[in-house]
């Protein structure tokens, strides 16, 4: 085995296998207060959100501590007034950007660092009506926060379907299929890997987001009739 | 006509053509679907990822990144105007208004056939105002704009190049480009000849002892990226001439790239030759049509003339170049962001490290080198490293290319020895600012840059003595404001500047230059918010610190230097 990699964290020194996160060789420290939003233990990390930037001595930039790897000799801080400016910017931006309604992790987060959620008035915000086009679940872009794990888990970090990507550039980046089509119209197998990911309630399982709305359970069941001839459908589908 | 009876023959005889290079036909094959049919239906998005085996939401994703795709059907003539701080000060806000009224009655008549639209900086801020039509550039157009022919606009465009120096500039000034003969007959190539009778560890010595720096901005030593790439095991290797020239106020590269293409050829080969590559690309903007014909040319010049391709001169050297089109996105102007479109994909900026020079172009170690860079190597392998440090200061050898615009009396490409003073340039140089005036401002570097005022104009243009003075020297820009200019107009242009070309990957950046804009727009019209200066700042530092590349990591650098300097704009005037 190759030798440990020696770092400190916080000043608390730490030896790691080559290859570890700073955030993984903190916790290894006893460090567990990195905050992350875009970060899943399963999906490739691409340093999305950006909050769990530290100070790496040295450095010019904060450093994501999701995706950069820990060096021999490392001098790490995971909390000063520099890291958590940008931490309560960036979760005041997206406050006013994306419906965080059903982003518990997020709240916590915005009250952590005093956050305030209103701090951008007159800002543009992301909205786009709920698409409700397949009986198995419904994509509510007003609450995406563009983590990427959705696209990720649908493509090579799992299911190698392909049927979501993105539209848009910038600000106005969103998660979208093939020319929009409605999901079913896409490579799209309904495997609900992107579901289970989704760490804002922005795709959630149809049934769920019903009760949420107001409708009873025999409203519900009356309903999935149709479902189920949408289905059967969607097993003749042809490719767009 | 309804999308299914398109004609998909023409793309599938170019996709046949284009089906070897795999994925990084995507880029090509979604250019040429665009000029078929001025637009890309969707039946043509799925005939090229059938094609390439590309997935459909990923061909999708591909064409709504870059602005110069469409997925919905456009109106047929487009007219672009620069929207630059430079053109704005020469009136393309009057411009656009005039165009936009002298069409809409065609318009009503026969459709939306013509739209007029604001562009990022063309790159002729020379001759400001400037437009684009479909693929035709026009400088100095009168404003007023009225009454003629879409080809009749302005001028075209030519160079105004200036300075005490003439080494990179010495084919320039023509208005064409230089053809092969004459670069030969002026020296050119011996460079190349003299390298390959060397061995290639002792090329990379003479470039590093020429202390030659990056100039697109990084000012990254070109000769120990050479050297690093060199040293990798990994093979194939690549070489890119980085030729996406896309900040505001930036026309350097044009210039090289419309006038003389073999100079940038002559030391790409000599890279490749140096660091063990056999492939290479040269990254070309898209809107830069001019110097893609050129390019294009020179290529099948230095192919015949056994410049290129199998044995080069007779050696054992074998290298084949591709031009390659850019589609409209600035982002790709950072070199992580450049591979992933030659790549294919959407032009988001991987992490670093790992750097080019260990995992670039696909994965493999590559250099990557500006245009202007490149232009220096035939210099210094010529006259020798030791000579070509008699230029320019201890700490910054060499000549600099500076693109002058805006309100000096005349704007253009200055060549000059590093270390002269920014009044030398622009008052013993450039004659100037126009009309006499006083200077208010200089906007060093362009939108990625910083603002001076005229206390810095005794400061040396050299890397060192930028740095000491808070001043990024960048690509080479120099916008030069008189005092009776409103700074506040060219910062809302340069914050719509980002906004506009952040991909949307890193939240600092796709949300900052969001929030910044918006709060730059309040300033611009004189409506602040209480709060609103606080809340700019922490936008600002939140995109330089935590942004995933350069790009974020500049978006509030300009804005960051005017609140320094010019606080009086930012009183914030509303309760």
């Amino acid at each position: 085995m190759a030798d440990p990699v020696n770092l400190t964290v916080d000043g608390i020194s730490v030896s790691v296998e080559p290859g570890t996160t700073i955030l993984k060789a903190a916790l290894q420290a006893g460090i567990d207060t990195i905050p992350t939003l875009c970060y899943h233990d399963y999906c490739t990390p691409n340093g999305l959100c950006r909050v769990c930037v530290v100070e790496v001595e040295g450095s010019r930039t904060l450093i994501p501590s999701c995706c950069t790897k820990a060096t021999e000799g490392m001098k790490v801080t995971t909390r000063t007034p520099r890291i958590e400016r940008a931490r309560r910017t960036l979760l005041e931006m997206l406050a006013s950007t994306v419906d965080l309604s059903d982003a518990p992790d997020a709240q916590q987060m915005i009250t952590e660092y005093s956050a305030a959620p209103q701090r951008f008035p007159e800002a543009a915000q992301r909205r786009y009506p709920v698409l409700d086009d397949n009986p198995m679940y419904i994509r509510d872009y007003n609450k995406c926060i563009l983590c990427w794990r959705c696209v990720q888990v649908c493509a090579e970090d799992a299911q190698f379907t392909y049927a979501i990507n993105f539209s848009g550039r910038g600000f106005e980046t969103r998660i979208d299929t093939f020319y929009s089509l409605p999901i079913l119209s896409t490579t799209c197998v309904v495997c609900g890997q992107c579901v289970g990911v989704c760490p804002t309630g922005a795709l959630k399982a149809r049934r769920e987001w019903q009760l949420e709305q107001g409708q009873s359970m025999d409203e519900i069941i009356a309903a999935s009739t149709d479902d189920r001839t949408l289905r059967k459908r969607s097993a003749n589908r042809q490719q767009p | 006509m309804p999308e299914s009876d398109l004609d998909l023959s023409p793309l599938r005889s170019i996709l046949q053509d284009l089906l070897p290079k795999g994925r990084s036909a995507l880029l090509p094959s979604l250019h040429a679907a665009q000029d078929l049919y001025g637009y890309i239906p969707s039946p043509a998005a799925s005939e090229i990822a059938s094609a390439l085996h590309v997935p459909l939401s990923e061909v999708y994703g591909v064409i709504e990144f870059y602005s110069m795709f469409s997925s919905q059907p456009v109106s047929k003539t487009i007219i672009h105007v620069c929207n630059d701080p430079a053109c704005a000060m020469a009136g393309s806000d009057a411009l656009m208004k005039n165009l936009i009224r002298q069409y809409s009655d065609a318009n009503a008549k026969n459709g939306d056939e013509i739209v007029v639209e604001r562009a990022p900086c063309l790159g002729l801020c020379e001759m400001a105002p400037a437009i684009m039509i479909k693929d035709i550039q026009r400088g100095h157009v009168d404003a007023s704009g009225a009454g003629r022919l879409l080809e009749e606009f302005g001028e075209k465009p030519y160079s105004i190049i200036g300075g005490d120096a003439h080494e990179l500039t010495q084919n320039c000034g023509k208005h064409r480009p230089t053809t092969i003969g004459e670069y030969v007959a002026g020296g050119g190539y011996n460079a190349l000849r003299k390298v390959l009778s060397m061995d290639p560890a002792a090329v990379i010595a003479e470039v590093k002892a020429s202390g030659l720096v990056g100039r697109g901005g990084a000012a990254f030593p070109a000769g120990l990226k050479w050297e690093g790439a060199a040293k990798e095991a990994a093979r194939p290797k690549y070489v890119i001439c980085n030729a996406d020239e896309a900040e505001p106020g930036t026309f350097k590269d044009r210039v090289l790239l419309e006038e003389d293409p073999h100079r940038i050829l002559e030391g790409l080969i000599i890279a490749a030759y140096a660091t063990g590559a056999h492939q290479g690309y040269i990254f070309l903007r898209g809107e830069y049509t001019n110097a893609f014909v050129a390019m294009t040319y020179a290529l099948k010049e230095a192919y015949a003339s056994g410049l290129l391709g199998q044995n080069i001169l007779g050696s054992e050297f074998d290298l084949e170049l591709e031009l390659f089109r850019g589609a409209g996105a600035y982002v790709c102007g950072e070199e992580t962001a450049l591979f992933e479109a030659i790549e294919g994909k959407r032009g988001f900026p991987r992490m670093k490290p790992p750097f080019p020079t260990t995992k670039g172009l696909f994965g493999k170690p590559t250099v990557i080198n500006n245009v202007e860079t490149l232009s220096n190597i035939r210099s210094i392998i010529n006259m020798g490293a030791a000579e070509y440090r008699k230029t320019g200061t201890e700490k910054s050898p060499g000549t600099k290319l500076f693109c002058l615009s805006g309100d000096v009396a005349q704007p253009g490409l200055y060549e000059v020895p590093f270390g002269i003073s920014i009044r030398h340039l622009i008052y013993d140089l450039a004659g100037g600012v126009r009309g006499g005036r006083q200077l208010k401002a200089m906007l060093f570097g362009g939108a990625a840059g910083a603002f001076a005022d005229a206390a810095s104009l005794d400061v040396a243009l050299s890397f060192e003595e930028l740095r000491a003075h808070g001043l990024p020297l960048g690509s080479g820009v120099i916008t030069i404001f008189d005092e009776t200019r409103d700074l506040r107009d060219a910062l809302s242009r340069l914050a719509y500047f980002f906004a506009d070309q952040s991909c949307g990957k890193c939240y600092p950046c796709q949300l900052g230059t969001r929030r910044q804009m918006e709060i730059i727009e309040r300033m611009a019209a004189g409506k602040m918010l209480p709060g609103d200066r606080a809340r700019l700042e922490d936008v600002g530092w939140t995109m330089t610190d935590a942004s995933l590349c350069g790009l974020g990591q500049t978006a509030a650098s300009a804005v960051l230097s005017a609140i320094k300097l010019w606080p009086e704009y930012f009183v914030e005037n509303r309760s």
